[in-house]
């Protein structure tokens, strides 16, 4: 990472995933904006060079459902190697989620989590809690920590139960029309649950999560959204019920929307079958038939983004017997990949489509500007080589925590640079 | 002819020919347990550690037995609490053990996979005893014993399994070693303690005891664990043993020489009467003594030592 001067980028095709449109040129950029885009003596150019023949640049992209782990568990992540391996995944910006010790239900968490990213090249734009303490009880200052610097709200992780609680705070951040994420998840019926529930589980002899512990929350959310006109967004969908429930309300104007994570779409609950605890999340891995319908409600438009839910866990942590072990994976580093080589090679998504939903979409959520690839604008984006492919080592994961499930599988697309805020990083330098 | 696997993980995957050579070389040591000094050298020299993450005095009593009538060093290694305190992960307790040099380890743990972790962590041999929700292969094994030894065949009969089945790893083991063997099997339980899409096994499931009552050659009653109904997974013990509950008038409407296992020990007059569990239907007490057999079969077997069995 380090500042640009000058820096001319030839020969790129930059993405307009707005206007759909692919256009060959040279792109200037001097200090953080974009000066030029067009043709560039590159012979009397004074400055670096990059020459990016069959490199895309796409306007930066966003992941907006990340665990940074800092403040409180330091030893799994922080904000500096979180913004590390989002860098090398081609990120901008990342939104942490708030379960961190103590947790981000005040203006001060959101203050040090700002300014403890505030030489960082990816943009931290902080979630904070919905409720005080995450206990799903009192609602926060949603309006300080809005103005504060928090780009949304969100329970994540344990999801608030009391119906009454929910509605109040839809209303009340629906006052600064901001945006609440709900992990949904019905905590009687999710139990003591470890995988999805099914023959899988069965088999394995590990109680299960029906669908219907998503279901029932997302059903809920949907009518209070339907109720408050409060936004809110379904973090990591992953039952095929919930998928039509949110396809019939969108349907219908609520303003709901849903994110997919790479990892409900590649696995399912039959790779358990080893009790990989690398494959242990919440919500759990589902079946075919919910894949099926994940990729349909991404065709249809039903799931608006693409989130990692990149969730670092210690090695101590995860290495253990199966029922002991904590949910979730990275994945900051592999989503690109992943989504070129499963969505858009498997034709679920053209690249146009698939990138919109790790960019655009998120930025429009969250109201957050949408990076133009234009003279004068600010310069975020980022360059990468999406022919190429690579093989996951997660050894040299730039995070600090190695859960990843993407172990020793070839991906395509090769982030070659990342450009935010008057900086550049590329892999080898 | 030998074991596929060096590890006796579950019944899951075990062939019919690998069964059949368990049950025959438990036989074998039956015989062995009936002499007057009823221990074989077949393991000397080896050690076995006994991995006890939840209670179970019999099971461990029984491997213990099959152990030192095979003559191996046995070490007991019990704890109550399911997973180690803290500080000290699983992977390190039994690291720690297996520098003493150990040769197998019999496991027991509240949490499904376990025994498959440990053949990650460690190079000895692991006995599954029971983990979780999932199998507990040694138990379905000695029923097959039984049910082999009383009516002489397996393939062909009709065994129902009778009460928590959700729970049950003895259900999990029996249900997949009785069918790899050839014999039906029907699950009768209230649908509480049904698991999910359990007929994609290949089994019948009926919610009413009378009809397993009138199909079956065996019944094999599990024991209910009464923490269950503090769960709400059912209403009362009452209402239980109205249901399921094998009582001598119901066993009229059974086959007139139905065998009755029950893994113990018995909540007895809730899913056994006593009457019925020291009837001549049953074979309880025959399950225990073949346990010892099968456990010396499956020790034997899974050292790879000396092929005769003295
Ligand atoms: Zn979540």
């Amino acid at each position: 990472m380090k500042p640009i001067d000058q820096l001319l980028i030839r020969n790129v095709e930059i993405m307009d995933l707005v206007g759909r449109q692919r256009e060959k040129a040279d792109v200037v950029i001097c200090g953080d904006r974009i000066d030029k885009i067009g043709q560039v003596d590159f012979e009397t150019f004074a400055g670096q060079i990059i020459d990016a023949t069959d490199h895309l640049l796409l306007p930066g992209l966003i992941d907006m459902h990340v665990h940074l782990r800092e403040p409180g568990r330091e030893d799994e992540e922080t904000i500096e190697s979180g913004c590390a391996a989002a860098m090398a995944g081609g990120f901008t910006g990342v939104c942490p989620m708030p379960n961190t010790e103590p947790c981000c239900d005040n203006q001060e968490v959101v203050r040090f989590i700002k300014k403890h990213a505030e030489t960082q090249l990816v943009d931290v734009l902080p979630i904070a809690a919905i409720t005080k303490g995450r206990a799903g009880n009192e609602i926060t200052e949603m309006v300080d920590l809005a103005r504060s610097g928090a780009v949304a709200f969100s329970d994540d992780g344990s999801p608030v139960r009391n119906n009454a609680v929910m509605r109040r705070a839809m209303e009340y951040a629906g006052m600064v029309d901001m945006l609440i994420i709900d992990h949904c998840e019905d905590a009687d019926l999710a139990a003591e649950g470890h995988m999805n529930e099914g023959e899988m589980s069965t088999r394995l002899g590990v109680a299960g999560i029906p669908n219907a512990a998503e279901e029932i929350q997302v059903a809920r959310d949907i009518s209070l959204a339907r109720l408050t006109g409060c936004r809110v967004h379904i973090a990591h969908i992953s039952a095929r019920e919930s998928v039509e429930l949110v396809r019939r309300a969108k349907q219908e104007g609520v303003p709901i929307s849903c994110e997919v994570t790479p990892h409900h779409l590649l696995f399912c609950e039959q790779d358990l079958v080893d009790y990989d605890t690398n494959l242990k999340m919440n919500p759990p891995l589902r079946s075919a038939q919910d894949i099926a319908a994940l990729e349909d409600g991404l065709k249809d438009g039903t799931i608006d983004v693409i989130a990692s839910d990149h969730a670092p866990h210690s090695v101590e942590e995860k290495d253990v017997e199966f029922a002991a072990a904590p949910f979730g994976v990275i994945g900051l580093e592999t989503i690109l990949g992943v989504v070129l080589h499963q969505i858009v090679d498997r034709q679920v998504l053209s690249m146009e489509e698939a990138l919109y939903r790790l960019s655009i979409a998120p930025r429009r959520l969250l109201k957050l500007p949408v990076p133009q690839i234009h003279a004068g604008e600010p310069a975020n984006f980022s360059l990468i080589k999406p022919k190429d492919t690579w093989i996951v080592d997660v050894k040299k994961t730039r995070s600090r925590s190695r859960n990843s499930p993407y172990d020793g599988m070839t991906l395509r697309g090769v982030v070659t640079a990342v450009v935010n805020k008057g900086l550049i990083w590329q892999p080898n330098f | 002819m030998t074991l596929q696997s060096r590890h006796l993980l579950g019944l899951e995957g075990v062939s019919r020919e690998e069964i059949t050579l368990i049950l025959d070389t438990s036989e074998s040591f039956k015989e062995i347990l009936q002499r007057p000094i009823p221990k074989v050298p077949t393991l000397r020299g080896k050690t076995v550690v006994n991995l006890f993450f939840e209670p179970s005095t019999r099971t461990r009593i029984s491997f213990e037995l099959a152990e030192k009538r095979l003559t191996a060093d046995t070490v007991n290694f019990t704890t109550s609490s399911s997973s180690v305190k803290k500080g000290e992960t699983l992977k390190d307790t039994i690291r720690n053990i297996e520098a003493m040099n150990i040769d197998m380890v019999v496991v027991r743990h509240s949490a499904a996979g376990t025994p498959l972790f440990l053949t990650r962590c460690v190079d000895a041999a692991v006995i599954n005893a029971g983990d979780g929700m999932h199998e507990h292969p040694t138990q379905a094994l000695l029923d097959m014993l039984t049910i082999r030894e009383r009516i002489g065949k397996i393939a062909g009969l009709k065994v129902a399994l009778i009460g928590d089945i959700a729970h049950s790893r003895v259900a999990g083991s029996n249900i997949r070693g009785l069918l790899t063997m050839g014999a039906e099997v029907m699950l009768c339980g209230p649908k509480t303690l049904m698991p999910m899409f359990v007929e994609r096994f290949g089994v019948h499931v009926t919610f009413h005891l009378e009809e397993a009552l009138e199909w079956a050659d065996c019944l094999n009653v599990l024991r209910i664990q009464l923490e269950r109904q503090d769960k709400g997974l059912f209403p009362s013990i009452r209402e239980y043993h109205k249901l399921y509950g094998i009582t001598l008038e119901r066993l009229e409407q059974a086959k007139r020489d139905v065998v009755i296992l029950h893994p113990g020990p018995i909540n007895r007059g809730v899913e056994l009467d006593s009457d019925v569990a020291d009837s001549d239907y049953s074979v309880i007490l025959n399950q225990v003594t073949n346990g010892v057999a099968v456990r010396m079969a499956v020790l034997y077997l899974l050292s790879g030592g000396n092929p005769s069995i003295e």
